[in-house]
């Protein structure tokens, strides 16, 4: 009787930090934003009701939808790049190597997720300076004129672009290295039988097998890239011009610089119900292309 | 010959791919001990011919490192450890108690782990704003310690480990209590180093809530001054902002090396299957 009330006791203080915290750090701002949305605030003076205001200003502001487009162009190309090259890399250290060798590739590949990307985009920012940068350098090297790397808005993205490639392209060569980890070596030697080699046996045997693998480096890729802001805004400021302004950036500079949150509060909204949106979407299109053993 | 001629470009393009991962680094580390007179000389320095950590004591002098330091190491340590109690408390009963709404709160829990961190930054400003906290290291701490990540994580942990010990500690008497503090906690001190590894890896680096909550210098941790010092100079020197990136990075290259397989547990626990 008493170890029961006791239990009773013990559940709800273990769960009262979690619970709570979510309660109030997660869900009650989930539902504040929802409100701010519709309202017009600028924590100075009381907030003002405005209906769809904050929704159609959006809509009309040239600078959110093109923070939305640089988002997209960012998200496409760097979570492609990153599974591609973490792929490659992945069934390269996977293949037949002495162990320590194997060790030390998958440290090197791990490495940069553990560095700041403030960190890592002020060294960026250096090596690829126009004039001084180390990358200009080595291009001369074989004649190629320098690439105004930071300063062009075509160039700024591929920037923004290879350097968050750099940093996170080991996390999804982790996962592909537990993936391919997971599969048992007799479909292996069935397909050897059967004369699978080389590219065939990439496609046929080992792309099918991890297939839920990349589902879930997709989605966690895709999810990671959305929230882009830490890159763009210490290489480039979101510059030139708007060329590299991500819809974090905007929604950063509609709070905190120009002290608009019910702006602010829209846009997030329409993010998360974005990433929502593309998370399901993604499950919906891997039933087709996932294979499950 | 043509037989090993694969595993001649199998290791051509993990070199490269090597080099190209381990070389930004390794150039910050060599420029950083270039005379800062020198930082813009090309060809750039690959190897430190006349190392000069003179541009380390300069990083001293413009900003405040062991004031930035002790904020982070503060706010990550209080958050890293908070996370280690808390998940594991939570993780817990969601593993091993059974009672109604039980599936009810952990779905909310985990719904909670799709919800980026900007969608609800401003609410989570006002309510900083509203119990006094704002511009303090615990506007930082706070909002950080319930982690739905690693509740998950603790609750896989705690249902991987056998069910027969709590049984027989409950036959034996144990109050439940007891059954945790002395048993079921020291077996998921494993667990809890995920929890603490991750926690410390994300919050040491973290840029973005640091940037809208920090106003006074004093309160700035290590990312926020790396960024501060680098305006400041301008493109005076990049050899001394350089030593900074060097210097913020040494605690997360120790964590690399000791905690390289919590890390790598934590990242991809429950994702391959």
């Amino acid at each position: 009787m008493t170890s029961d009330r006791r239990s009773v006791t013990l559940r709800w203080l273990f769960l009262a930090p979690t619970m709570l915290g979510v309660g109030i750090f997660v869900l009650l701002p989930i539902i504040g934003s929802l409100v701010l949305a519709f309202f017009r605030w600028d924590i100075i003076t009381a907030p003002q009701f405005v209906g769809l205001a904050n929704f159609t200003d959006i809509a009309t502001d040239p600078r959110v939808g093109v923070s939305f487009l640089n988002t997209a162009v960012f998200v496409i190309f760097a979570v492609t790049a990153q599974l591609i090259i973490a792929m490659l890399l992945a069934v390269l250290v996977h293949g037949r190597m002495p162990s320590w060798l194997r060790i030390f590739f998958r440290s090197t590949f791990f490495f940069p997720l553990v560095l700041s990307a403030a960190s890592v985009s002020i060294l960026m920012r250096y090596l690829f300076n126009e004039s001084y940068g180390v990358i200009n350098w080595a291009l001369s090297l074989v004649g190629i004129p320098a690439v105004p790397w930071l300063t062009s808005p075509q160039w700024a993205m591929v920037v923004v672009i290879a350097v968050y490639v750099w940093q996170n392209f080991g996390f999804s060569f982790l996962l592909f290295i537990g993936g391919l980890g997971a599969i048992p070596t007799e479909i292996y030697e069935a397909g050897a039988i059967d004369g699978a080699t080389g590219w065939k046996k990439f496609q046929r045997l080992t792309l099918p097998l991890v297939s839920p693998t990349v589902l879930v480096a997709s989605v966690m890729g895709i999810i990671t890239a959305l929230q882009i802001f830490d890159q763009p805004y210490v290489l480039t400021r979101g510059g030139p011009g708007d060329a590299t302004r991500t819809v974090v950036m905007v929604i950063y500079e509609s709070a905190f610089r120009q002290l608009e949150f019910g702006r602010a509060s829209a846009i997030g909204l329409i993010l998360m119900i974005l990433i929502m949106l593309v998370t399901a979407l993604q499950f919906r299109l891997s039933r087709r292309f996932v294979f499950y053993q | 010959m043509t037989r090993h001629l694969p595993a001649l470009a199998k290791y051509a393009a993990l070199t490269v791919a090597a080099v190209l991962t381990l070389g930004p680094v390794w150039w910050t580390f060599t420029t950083s001990l270039r005379p800062a007179a020198e930082s813009f000389s090309l060809p750039p320095s690959f190897f430190p011919t006349s190392p000069d950590f003179s541009n380390y004591v300069a990083v001293f002098e413009q900003i405040k490192v062991p004031l930035l330091v002790l904020n982070s190491a503060l706010v990550t340590g209080i958050i890293a450890v908070g996370q280690m109690v808390t998940a594991a408390m939570a993780g817990y009963v969601f593993a091993r108690m059974s009672f109604r709404g039980k599936d009810a709160l952990f779905a909310i829990v985990l719904s909670t782990m799709m919800v980026p961190v900007q969608v609800t930054i401003v609410p989570v400003f006002m309510i900083i704003r509203g119990i006094g906290l704002s511009d303090t290291l615990l506007a930082l701490i706070v909002p950080a310690i319930p982690t739905a990540f690693g509740t998950f994580l603790m609750r896989q942990y705690f249902l991987g480990l056998p069910l027969e010990l709590g049984e027989a500690a409950a036959i034996d008497g144990a109050s439940p209590w007891r059954t945790f503090f002395s048993i079921y906690a020291p077996l998921a001190l494993p667990g809890m180093a995920i929890v603490g590894v991750l926690a410390f890896n994300y919050h040491w680096n973290e840029f973005f809530r640091p940037l809208i909550f920090m106003i006074s210098e004093q309160n700035y941790t290590l990312p926020l001054g790396l960024v501060t010092l680098q305006g400041n100079l301008g493109t005076g020197s990049i050899s001394i902002v350089l030593a900074g990136v060097i210097l913020s990075m040494i605690p997360a290259v120790v964590v690399f090396l000791f905690g390289q397989r919590y890390l790598r547990e934590g990242l991809t626990a429950g994702t391959s299957k």
